[in-house]
């Protein structure tokens, strides 16, 4: 690793202004992505912000029919929320999936969604429910928070304070993982909304998560595993790599869209 | 350089670190405590797993600075000097090593699940999470057989029967 200089701020107001103030910082949450990619030399932040010891920000608790999660809460601590677990359980599920168990004590929500990487798990779930990032600044529909691989809406000077999950009528996640990364070769997040359905897929678009619009019309006019079985994912802007092709991914996306929809209907 | 301190297997350290120190460069380097192994330096092989404040974690994918204020355990703090934790001794008797260059995070990791999902753990549920350990030796099964007799043995009636 580069050398660099570290900061541990014990208020919110205090990290955005070190975030303002600082040069070339950045944001140090659970470090299960960023560590690694210090050590692989990949970036050379001038200082890293730390937001582990600021109070308020890993809390889990209701908010309307829905959920607001701090975005310093760990995978580990969501995967076993009983409050997740029966308002949303499809997330703690989710949740339950990321990385290993160790990598689950250390790795955060706001840290994995704030990093937008195209195959990872948690921003299906934003996208697929719908939900809204609240920073220091603003509130962000998910939508209009990822904007591309790696990219999301965020400004230089602006973090992630939580995330407010509505609670759907029925939910399921299914990814289909690299076995040595864990990271997702396709993912899908199926959800049944007050106002339809979402269906958003992880680890296949060449910009990130995307929701898949003829799965969503589809289902939204029945919810069932043969409203969808003749549709085929066009593959044309589907990533293509070593560990898969573009039209390989494609098919996998309808088989884990399948088996996110038999999730929720169990 | 920025101070640190933390207990270590029970005992107070406190130290001057670079900022970009590895916890596991930290135990090993700085106190000597080298059953912590790297191996793959990727997050993905385990050999480094420590808990910090009770929960596994991987001490090669955090920061020596992150863990000030907390309580560390390696494998050197599981059992007092000259012997051996439940779990060590399972997996001496039920050959679950070859090499051994695995085996104190696989040890850590056992630990960790049992203290998670309590003492009898069954095959599927062992295997799922050991999920982020590798061994490049034996294939598992005697791994598994250990950490499950591990665990067992970790049942506060087991121990008090001893």
């Amino acid at each position: 690793m580069y050398a660099f200089d570290y900061q541990r701020p014990s208020a919110l107001d205090e990290a955005v202004a070190l975030l303002r103030d600082l040069d070339e910082p950045k944001v140090l949450a659970g470090g299960q992505t960023l560590l690694p990619t210090l050590k692989q030399r990949l970036a050379q932040p001038g200082s890293l912000v730390d937001l582990s010891r600021i109070p308020g920000l890993s809390g889990i608790e209701r908010r309307g029919e829905g959920l607001f999660i701090g975005a310093m809460a760990r995978h580990a601590q969501v995967a076993t929320s009983p409050l997740v677990q029966e308002v949303i359980p499809a997330l703690a599920e989710l949740a339950g999936m990321i990385g290993d168990p160790a990598v689950r004590n250390r790795g955060t929500l706001g840290g994995s969604i704030a990093n937008n990487d195209p195959t990872a798990d948690y921003p299906a779930a934003c996208l697929g429910l719908g939900a809204s990032i609240v920073t220091n600044a603003r509130t962000l529909v998910a939508d209009d928070f990822f904007t591309g691989l790696f990219e999301t809406a965020l400004g230089e000077d602006e973090l992630v304070v939580g995330v407010e999950f509505p609670a759907p009528a029925r939910a399921g996640y299914a990814k289909f993982r690299n076995p040595a990364s864990r990271y997702a070769m396709a993912g899908a997040f199926v959800a049944q909304m007050a106002d339809g359905v979402r269906v958003a897929i992880t680890g296949a678009g060449q910009g990130g998560v995307f929701r898949w619009a003829e799965a969503e019309e589809a289902l939204h006019a029945d919810f069932r595993p043969e409203s969808i079985a003749e549709l085929t994912l066009d593959a044309s802007d589907i990533m293509s790599d070593l560990h898969g092709s573009a039209d390989y991914r494609a098919q996998l996306v309808k088989v884990m869209t399948l088996r996110a929809l038999v999730a929720a209907l169990r | 350089m920025t101070s640190i301190s933390m207990t270590v297997n029970g005992r107070p350290i406190s130290a001057e670190v670079e900022p970009r120190t590895l916890l596991v460069e930290f135990l090993r380097e700085n106190l000597h405590l080298t059953g912590t192994h790297v191996g793959c330096d990727t997050s993905q092989c385990g050999a480094c797993v420590v808990h910090l404040d009770g929960a596994a974690v991987k001490s090669c994918t955090m920061l020596a600075v992150q863990a000030d204020g907390g309580a560390v355990t390696t494998i050197e703090g599981l059992a007092p000097a000259g012997r051996l934790h439940p779990m060590q001794e399972a997996f001496r008797e039920h050959h679950g090593l070859q090499c051994g260059f695995c085996t104190p995070g696989m040890i850590m990791t056992a630990v960790d699940m049992v203290a998670r999902l309590g003492t009898e753990l069954d095959e599927t549920t062992i295997r799922e999470n050991l999920d982020g350990n590798l061994c490049r030796c034996t294939g598992y099964h005697n791994i598994v057989k250990a950490v499950a007799a591990g665990a067992h043995a970790m049942n506060p009636a087991a121990l008090a029967a001893e």
